[in-house]
C-alpha cells in the first residue's frame, strides 16, 4: 500500500509546554487512523503540524513522500490534503452550497475570475457532495444559522472537494448524537475506500473509534505512548491506566 | 551640502542626529497616549490629532496673555496640557461612554467628528494663519556642539521625551492605577472580574491620553507653532509609529518616534523634496521583518469592523430590479427636469457614487476598511490633471491612463496594508493618504501644491453640461456594474471568503494577501477612475480631493446608505452630496457636518442602514 502520510521525531513547544514531543507514525492509503488520548494531549497541534498551520520545532512530516515542514496550508491542500477543524471553520455568509463552491473553486484555480457567475459554477459538483455527506435538504441555507453537526458535514463536503489523498478530521462527530456519529463514520469509511485515501481522525468517543480505526495511536501530554491495531491499543496497561480507565469510570 | 572640515562635518552629523531625536519627542507623546487609550478603551481615537493642535494653539494663547518670564511660559505649557486633558475628559463621558458597544466603525466617526468640529473651533477661535510659536525664556539660544549649532529648545525636547517615557513605566508598573491599567490592556473580562470601576478607569486614561497629546502639542510650540494641518499630519504620523513600534507598547513608540525623527533629520540630506517617501519605505520594511511591529506582540483579535456583514449575497429581487431601472430612467431624462447648476451636481453624485461603491468593495464584502480611499479618487484626479497639463493629453486619453496609474500606486499601498486587518489596517491606510496628500501638497513644483492644477476641461465634443453628464453616467453606471458583477463573480466569493475566515481559507488552498491585495487594487483603479472624471467635471483640481476629510466622506456615504446592501453607497452618495452642498455654503460648514457626524452615530448606534433596512427591506423582497 501506498505510504500517504509520514512523521517522524515530531517536536512542538508552547513556550515551555511541550505540547507534541517526539511522535512519529505512518499512514497508508485505505487506512483510518484514530488519534487519541485526553484532552490537552497534543491531537489538534499534531494536526496544526500536518497541514502547515504550525511549524513544527524538531522532525519531519512527509505527504506522499515530499517533505512539507515548513510549507503553508494553502500549499499542502495542493498536495491534496483536506481538513476538518475541532470548532469548525466555515464561511458564515454563505449558504452550504456557496462554501461548497469556494472549494471547488479553489481546486480548479478560479478564484480569481471576474467575469463568471459563481451561481453557475461547479453547483453539480458541489450538490453531489453535499448529497454525499447528507444535508442535501441543507443546500440552500446559510452557514451561519447551521445546527453544529451539519456544519461538521459541511466541513467534510469541503474537504473532499479537492479529492485529497489525505483527510484529516479533528473530532468529526462532536455535536452529534450517538446514531448519527455512526453513520458519519460509516460514510467515511466507504469514501476511504472508494477513494482509496488517509484518513487521520481524532474522536473522544471510544466505541467509533474501537469499531471504526485500522490503526489507533494514544498520546499523552505530547508523548505518544502506545500504537496499534484496536484491540492491541486496548490491552495496553497505559492506555488503560491513563486513558481508558478514565474514559469508562 | 557645502564643503566643510572633517570635525566640522562630525558636528553636523552629530546636530542632526539630535535634532532628530528633538523631532521625536512631540511624536512620542502623541503616539503614546494613543496607545494607551487604544489599549485601555479599545478606541482609535482619531481626534488626539486634535488635541495636539489645540494643546499648540492653547499654549500660544496662555502664553500671550501670561506675563513673561520662565515660570509662566512652562505654567503656559502646562496648563494647555490639562485644559486639553479636560477637554478629553468632557468628550469621554458625554460622547463615547455612549458609544462603547456600538459597532467599532461608528465609534471611529464620532472620533472623526470631533475631528472636523475641533479644525472649525480653531479656525474662528485662532484664525487661519500659522502661528510662529513663542521662544522659551532662557533658552532662545543656541549651543555649539563642535562648531555647529543646536538650539538649545532642542535640548528640551530630547530630554522630555525620555522622561515621560520613565514616568509612564513608573506609573504603570509601580502604581495601583497603573496596574489596573495594564490589567484591563490585557484582560477586559478580566479587570471586569477584579471588580475594577471601569468608567473611572476609562475616565482616567482618556484624560491622561489627552494630556499627552496636549503635552506634545504645547512643548513643540517654539520650534514648530501652531496651524491649522498639525492635527491630520500629527495623526497620520502617529499611526505610522504605531505600526512601526507595534500597537500597545510604549517602549515601542519611542523607538519608532526616535527612528522616525531620525530618518527625517537624516532624510533631508539624501531626498530634500520628500522624507515622507522614506517613512513609506520604513513601513515597508518594518511590516515585512515583523508584521506586528518593532516592539508589539501578535496583533490581537479585532474583529469589529471586519465583521460586519454575516447576510448571504442574494441577487437583486425583481421588484428591485424594476426599482432600478426606474430609477435608471429618471436618470436619463434628468437634464429635461433640472438646470445646469443641478446637472453639475448630478454629475458629482455619479462619480461619488462609483467612488464610494469601489470603497464598498473592499469594505462590504472585503472586510477591509480604508480610512484613506481618497487617496485614490484624488490620485485619479491629479494623475488626468498632470497628464493633461504636462502632455497636452486629450481627456480621452487622461481618462483612461488616471486609473491605470493610480492602480499602480494601490498595488504599492495595497501590499502594506493587506498585510494587517482591523482598525490596524485601518490606520494604515490613513497613513498612506496622508503620506500622498503630504506628497501632492508639498511638491509644489510639480504638481502646483496648494494652488492646485487649473484648466483641465473636457474635450470640445463633450464641454457641454448635459453632455458631459451623460457621459459620467455612463461610464459611472459601468462602473458601478462592473463592481457589482465582480462581487458576484469568483473572486467577489473568494473575498468574502477571505473575510468571513481566514483559518478556512487557507486550508483550501487560498491565497488571502494575493486575493486581497488584487481587491484593494481594483478598488484604488475605480476610485481613480472616477478622480480621472471628476477633474473635468470641476476643470481644476486642488490637494483637499485627496485629503483624510474626503475619505471620511466616502466612508461616511457607505455608513449612510447602508453596508448591507449593494444599492447602499449610490443612496447615500447622493444624500450625502446634496446635504454637502446645502452647508457648504455655510461658514464653519465643517463644525456643522462633525455635529450631524455624532448625532447620527448616537442616534443609529447599531447602524444607520440597518434600521432602515430591517424597517423598509421586507418590502422589497419577491
Ligand atoms: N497556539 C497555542 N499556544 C499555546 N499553547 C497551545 C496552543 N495550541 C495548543 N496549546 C496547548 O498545547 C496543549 C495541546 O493542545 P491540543 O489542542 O493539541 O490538545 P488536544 O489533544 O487537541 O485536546 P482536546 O481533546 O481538548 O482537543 C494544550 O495544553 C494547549 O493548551
Ligand atoms: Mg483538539
Amino acid at each position: 500500500m501506498a505510504i500517504i502520510l509520514k512523521v517522524q521525531n515530531l517536536h512542538k513547544a508552547f513556550g515551555g509546554l511541550r505540547a507534541v514531543v517526539d511522535v512519529s507514525f505512518q499512514l497508508e492509503a485505505g487506512q483510518l487512523m484514530a488519534m487519541i488520548g485526553p484532552n490537552g494531549a497534543g491531537k489538534s497541534t499534531c494536526f496544526n503540524l500536518i497541514n502547515g498551520q504550525l511549524n513544527p520545532d524538531q522532525g519531519s512530516i512527509f505527504i506522499m513522500g515530499q517533505k512539507v515542514n515548513g510549507e503553508k496550508p494553502r500549499d499542502v491542500w495542493k498536495l491534496g490534503v483536506g481538513r476538518t477543524f475541532q470548532i469548525t471553520s466555515t464561511f458564515p455568509s454563505m449558504t452550504v452550497l456557496e462554501n461548497v463552491q469556494m472549494s471547488l473553486l479553489s481546486h480548479n484555480r478560479r478564484t480569481k475570475s471576474l467575469l463568471t457567475n459563481v451561481s453557475r459554477l461547479y453547483v453539480a459538483e458541489a450538490m453531489a457532495l453535499i448529497d454525499l455527506v447528507g444535508i442535501a435538504d441543507q443546500a440552500h441555507r446559510s452557514c451561519g444559522v447551521l445546527a453544529y453537526g451539519d456544519l461538521k458535514r459541511v466541513e467534510l463536503a469541503v474537504a473532499l472537494a479537492n479529492q485529497p489523498k489525505l483527510l484529516l478530521m479533528d473530532e468529526p462527530t462532536a455535536g452529534m448524537g450517538p446514531a448519527e456519529r455512526q453513520g458519519l463514520m460509516k460514510l467515511t469509511e466507504s469514501i476511504v475506500h472508494t477513494r482509496e485515501m488517509g484518513v487521520l481522525f481524532t474522536e473522544h468517543d471510544m466505541k467509533v473509534v474501537f469499531d471504526y480505526a485500522n490503526r489507533v495511536i494514544v498520546l499523552n501530554r505530547g508523548k505518544m505512548i502506545a500504537a496499534g491495531p484496536p484491540d492491541e491499543v486496548q490491552k495496553n496497561n497505559e492506555v488503560k491506566k491513563i486513558y481508558l480507565g478514565t474514559a469508562s469510570s | 551640502m557645502p564643503k566643510l572640515e572633517k570635525g566640522i562635518l562630525l558636528g553636523f552629523y552629530f546636530v542632526q542626529f539630535l535634532t532628530g531625536l528633538s523631532d521625536a519627542s512631540a511624536l512620542f507623546l502623541v503616539a503614546c497616549g494613543l496607545s494607551l487609550i487604544f489599549g485601555v478603551l479599545r478606541i482609535v481615537n482619531l481626534a488626539h490629532g486634535s488635541f495636539y493642535m489645540v494643546g499648540a494653539y492653547l499654549a500660544y494663547y496662555l502664553i500671550a496673555n501670561f506675563p513673561q518670564g520662565a515660570f509662566f511660559f512652562w505654567a503656559g505649557i502646562l496648563l494647555a496640557a490639562l485644559t486639553v486633558g479636560t477637554i478629553g475628559i468632557v468628550i469621554e463621558t458625554l460622547l463615547l461612554r455612549r458609544l462603547y458597544y456600538a459597532p467599532e466603525l461608528f465609534i471611529l466617526f464620532a472620533t472623526f467628528g470631533i475631528v472636523l468640529i475641533f479644525q472649525d473651533l480653531s479656525r474662528w477661535f485662532f484664525g487661519a494663519e500659522d502661528i510662529l510659536g513663542q521662544q522659551a525664556p532662557g533658552l532662545a539660544g543656541s549651543i555649539d556642539i563642535m562648531g555647529v549649532l543646536l538650539p538649545q529648545y532642542d535640548v528640551v525636547l530630547i530630554v522630555i521625551a525620555p522622561l515621560i517615557l520613565v514616568g509612564l513605566w513608573f506609573f504603570l508598573y509601580r502604581t495601583r492605577w497603573g496596574i489596573l491599567v495594564r490589567a484591563a490592556t490585557e484582560d477586559r473580562e478580566m479587570s471586569d472580574a477584579l471588580g475594577v470601576n471601569q468608567s473611572r478607569l476609562f475616565t482616567g486614561v482618556f484624560f491622561l491620553g489627552s494630556c499627552l497629546a496636549g503635552l506634545g502639542g504645547a512643548i513643540q510650540l517654539p520650534k514648530g507653532g501652531a496651524n491649522l494641518l498639525m492635527d491630520l499630519n500629527i495623526i497620520a504620523a502617529a499611526f505610522v509609529v504605531v505600526v512601526v513600534g507595534g500597537m500597545g507598547s510604549i517602549p515601542g513608540a519611542y523607538l519608532a518616534a526616535v527612528i522616525i525623527g531620525e530618518l527625517s533629520a537624516f532624510g533631508v540630506l539624501i531626498f530634500p523634496q520628500s522624507t515622507l517617501v522614506l517613512m513609506f519605505l520604513l513601513m515597508a520594511v518594518v511590516l515585512v521583518m515583523r508584521p506586528h511591529g518593532l516592539l508589539g506582540n501578535a496583533e490581537p483579535e479585532v474583529q469589529g469592523a471586519a465583521k460586519m456583514s454575516t447576510a448571504t449575497l442574494k441577487p437583486a429581487s425583481k421588484k428591485l430590479k424594476l426599482l432600478g431601472l426606474a430609477l435608471l430612467i429618471l436618470l436619463f431624462m434628468m437634464p429635461v427636469f433640472v438646470g445646469s447648476f443641478g446637472l453639475v451636481l448630478m454629475t458629482e453624485i455619479a462619480l461619488f457614487a462609483l467612488a464610494s461603491m469601489s470603497l464598498y468593495f473592499i469594505m462590504g464584502p472585503g472586510g477591509m476598511v480604508s480610512f484613506g480611499h481618497a487617496a485614490f479618487f484624488g490620485g485619479g484626479a491629479y494623475a488626468a490633471a498632470l497628464t493633461v497639463h504636462y502632455m497636452q493629453t486629450p481627456m480621452e486619453l487622461a481618462i483612461l491612463l488616471a486609473p491605470l496609474l493610480v492602480g499602480l500606486v494601490a498595488l504599492i499601498i495595497g501590499w502594506f496594508c493587506v498585510r494587517l486587518s482591523g482598525v490596524y489596517l485601518a490606520m494604515l491606510t490613513l497613513a498612506c493618504a496622508q503620506i500622498c496628500w503630504s506628497i501632492v501638497f508639498q511638491w509644489g513644483k510639480f504638481t502646483g501644491g496648494d494652488d492646485g492644477i487649473l484648466g483641465i476641461w473636457p474635450s470640445a465634443w463633450a464641454s457641454d453640461k448635459t453632455v458631459f453628464y451623460y457621459l459620467t453616467l455612463i461610464l459611472c453606471i459601468g462602473g458601478i456594474m462592473a463592481l457589482r458583477h465582480f462581487i458576484f463573480a469568483p473572486f467577489g466569493y473568494t473575498l468574502r471568503a477571505c473575510r468571513d475566515s481566514s483559518l478556512r481559507v487557507d486550508s483550501i488552498g487560498i491565497n488571502r494577501h494575493r486575493h486581497q491585495w488584487f481587491a484593494f487594487t481594483l478598488a484604488g483603479t475605480f476610485a481613480g477612475f472616477a478622480g480621472g472624471i471628476y477633474v473635468f467635471s470641476k476643470g481644476n483640481v486642488f490637494p483637499d480631493v485627496m485629503a483624510i476629510p474626503r475619505s471620511f466622506d466616502f466612508l461616511f456615504m457607505i455608513l449612510l446608505g447602508g453596508i448591507e446592501t449593494l444599492f447602499g453607497p449610490i443612496a447615500g452618495s447622493a444624500a450625502f452630496t446634496w446635504l454637502h452642498d446645502q452647508i457648504a455654503r455655510i461658514d464653519y460648514w465643517q463644525l456643522i457636518l462633525g455635529c450631524i457626524f455624532i448625532l447620527l452615530v448616537i442616534a443609529f448606534p447599531d447602524g444607520i442602514a440597518g434600521s432602515i433596512h430591517t424597517r423598509l427591506g421586507r418590502y422589497f423582497e419577491d
